[in-house]
């Protein structure tokens, strides 16, 4: 009796198919945009949409990384100050004289070395959970960008470089042009490269992916390194879009991040996940923030439901857990 | 049984060389202070110093029984606005309030909100860090709504409750009594009573202490509401103190508390951690925080010094831990 039972549950796989998280957000997705379109009739014209998404994107770079990252079963909490500490040093080499396109490479550079650091004290210090690390290289940060400016705000960027955040291209913005690229690149890397492969299977089983040969340390470098790189690009568009920087800016920012790729459908107990659902959660999240503060919503409730979401997107998959082991253990009983 | 008792005798020693070494640096650290400022080692100073660590000590009680369960609680900083709030209305509504009363009061609403996070870590399996991050936000929103967005300031607060904080008794701060109170009460609790050595029991083997009948998730569970408990009462003690309650009270305050826990010797891998241990983290902590603009360290530096002092406290104790393992291995091959 119980083997037929097995096997007509695997033949409704397209039931299961389309039971997966990913379409559950595609539809939650779509009912923020109907509840949005609802408050303001411009939402849905096509340049409202566009010009909405430029007011968020900038965290949705972050994202693509730290997903790899909570794959792997890390976390990394410092890329707020990350984003600070590479925008202040990009204005001040800005101010002191540098040109602005070396003043982003340089940027670059010192996000990515943020990141290596974090890497490399991950690796180096298995013993310690990549949570107290980051947490104390983001208090270490921070404090290094508040020696560099002090308490004031840094910026006087040449006009172009406002175009990043503000400019079109063929009526889409560069932002979402540069957000979709990355896109791509980070989907395929996570599932159709060998690199991808290993960063799931370091999630599902670190020591075993060791003992077959994958050199997880080198990796794991690698994915840190490449979110302070991202992080270092989040933090040339929040520049662009503000044109100036200050110490305390991006604070909070892991919040949202981790929120995004935690609503995707990515597992915090690692080697789980789809980019694609990583995508629609910086969309759903964004266009929620927005369509919230469309009917003046404080920006402290917009903050609780953040909160709560990034609860209850991890809640429910335990939840669905426990309702399958209570059943289990009554047929059992059965 | 020589080779026995030398065992002992040398991981005992090192356990004291731990906190020897911390104590020597204090030392160290002190009398450089002395050279640079005079005025450091008088007794309005140290008055001053202790006054000012002691809501960061009662709140590393708390903390240190969350990370010796393996978890980590970020959302302290925003209990204890929330609990500092809600109080402060209460009391400037009510202007003949006791002030225990008060007391009493912040540390229910703390006790609450720990209790919440304990639910969701014990009951719906969360990892700490994600439950603390969004029900941070979640407190953190609360404050503001229910201080609509303003603040209490000391004209609207009774003479009697800001004088929880600045009433001294035998010339010593009522703040400082609370916390020796709250000490005692923690070394007895922790080393002297079964559910706190089923706190160390279920964060160095949760496994083995479900099977030796521990009830993990009520000890989980009360962990944080203890968290929560202190939080809430070192809120009312916070808004007497500064006589003033707003949204962003205490902001990134519990980055403070964890590094005064891991300088104390307490392992984020869980089951270690003692009393003795925090005090001196917090006494080194509380010595920079009073000492460094004594000796005319701008304020601006303070952050990345406490920043990097965490990272070479966490590293090192991953280091002396290394090397007196391996000494134990190359002992037990002779």
């Amino acid at each position: 009796m119980e083997k037929p039972k097995v096997l007509t549950h695997k033949e409704f796989s397209s039931v299961r198919y389309f039971l997966q998280w990913e379409w559950i957000l595609l539809i939650i997705f779509i009912l923020v945009n109907i509840m949005n379109a609802s408050f303001s009739d411009n939402y849905l014209k096509f340049d409202g949409l566009m010009r909405a998404s430029m007011i968020f994107l900038d965290k949705g770079f972050i994202v693509f990384p730290m997903a790899l990252v909570i794959i792997m079963g890390d976390i990394d909490i410092s890329v707020s100050s990350t984003v600070a500490l590479s925008s202040v040093v990009m204005a001040t080499v800005y101010n002191a004289g540098v040109p602005m396109g070396l003043a982003i490479l340089i940027c670059l550079g010192v996000g990515a070395l943020c990141g290596l650091i974090n890497g490399i004290l991950v690796v180096k210090f298995k013993e310690l959970a990549a949570v107290i690390i980051t947490l104390s290289t983001m208090t270490l940060y921070r404090g290094i960008a508040y020696i560099i400016l002090k308490n004031q705000s840094a910026g006087g960027f040449p006009k172009w470089f406002s175009e990043l955040s503000w400019g079109f291209a063929w009526k889409i913005p560069y932002i979402l042009i540069v957000f979709v690229f990355f896109a791509a690149i980070f989907t395929l890397v996570l599932h159709k490269t060998n690199f991808g492969r290993y960063v799931f299977a370091i999630g599902n089983n670190d020591i075993a992916t060791r003992f077959s040969g994958i050199n997880v340390d080198h990796i794991k470098i690698i994915v840190f390194t490449l979110v302070g790189v991202m992080a270092s690009i989040c933090a040339i568009f929040l520049s662009a879009k503000m044109m100036s920087t200050r110490p305390n800016v991006a604070s909070g920012y892991e919040l949202d991040v981790i929120a995004m790729v935690v609503l995707g459908g990515i597992s915090t107990a690692g080697g789980k996940g789809k980019m694609i659902g990583v995508i629609t959660a910086v969309f759903l999240l964004g266009f929620l923030q927005y369509g919230l503060g469309l009917i003046n919503v404080q920006s402290q409730i917009i903050i609780i439901i953040t909160g709560l979401l990034l609860i209850l997107a991890v809640a429910i998959p335990n939840i669905q857990e426990m309702i399958k082991n209570f059943n289990k253990k009554r047929e059992v009983n059965l | 049984m020589d080779k026995v008792k030398e065992k002992v005798s040398i991981s005992e020693m090192f356990s004291k060389f731990r906190e020897l070494g911390m104590v020597l640096f204090i030392i160290a650290l002190i009398i450089f202070i002395q050279f640079r400022n005079s005025n450091f080692l008088t007794l309005e100073n140290i008055d001053d110093l202790i006054t000012n660590a002691a809501i960061l000590s009662i709140l590393a009680i708390g903390m240190m029984m969350v990370i010796i369960t393996r978890g980590i609680d970020l959302s302290i900083g925003a209990t204890l606005a929330l609990s500092g709030m809600s109080t402060a209305l209460m009391v400037s509504a009510n202007q003949n309030m006791h002030p225990v009363l008060a007391l009493l009061m912040g540390t229910v609403v703390g006790m609450i909100a720990g209790g919440i996070i304990g639910l969701l870590i014990a009951k719906l399996n969360i990892l700490p860090i994600i439950a603390t991050l969004g029900m941070m936000n979640v407190y953190r929103g609360f404050t503001f709504i229910i201080g609509d967005g303003g603040w209490v300031s000391a004209y609207q607060m009774p003479d009697s409750f800001v004088g929880i904080a600045t009433s001294s008794f035998l010339k010593v701060n009522t703040l400082v009594w609370i916390a020796i109170i709250l000490y005692i009460i923690a070394y007895y609790f922790l080393n002297h009573t079964r559910l706190g050595r089923q706190v160390y029991a279920v964060g160095s083997n949760p496994g083995s202490a479900r099977i030796s009948g521990v009830n993990n998730d009520f000890i989980i569970f009360m962990v944080y509401s203890i968290m929560g408990a202190l939080a809430g009462l070192c809120g009312v003690l916070w808004v007497s103190k500064f006589a003033s309650a707003q949204g962003d009270t205490a902001t990134g305050y519990e980055l403070s508390v964890i590094a005064a826990c891991v300088l104390g010797g307490v392992s984020m891998a869980g089951g270690v951690g003692k009393v003795s241990g925090i005090i001196i983290g917090v006494l080194l902590l509380g010595i920079l925080q009073n000492a460094l603009p004594l000796i005319n360290v701008s304020v601006f530096w303070q952050l990345a010094i406490q920043g990097a002092i965490i990272l070479f406290a966490v590293l090192s104790n991953v280091l002396i831990k290394r090397n007196s393992d391996k000494k134990n291995l190359a002992r037990r091959v002779l």
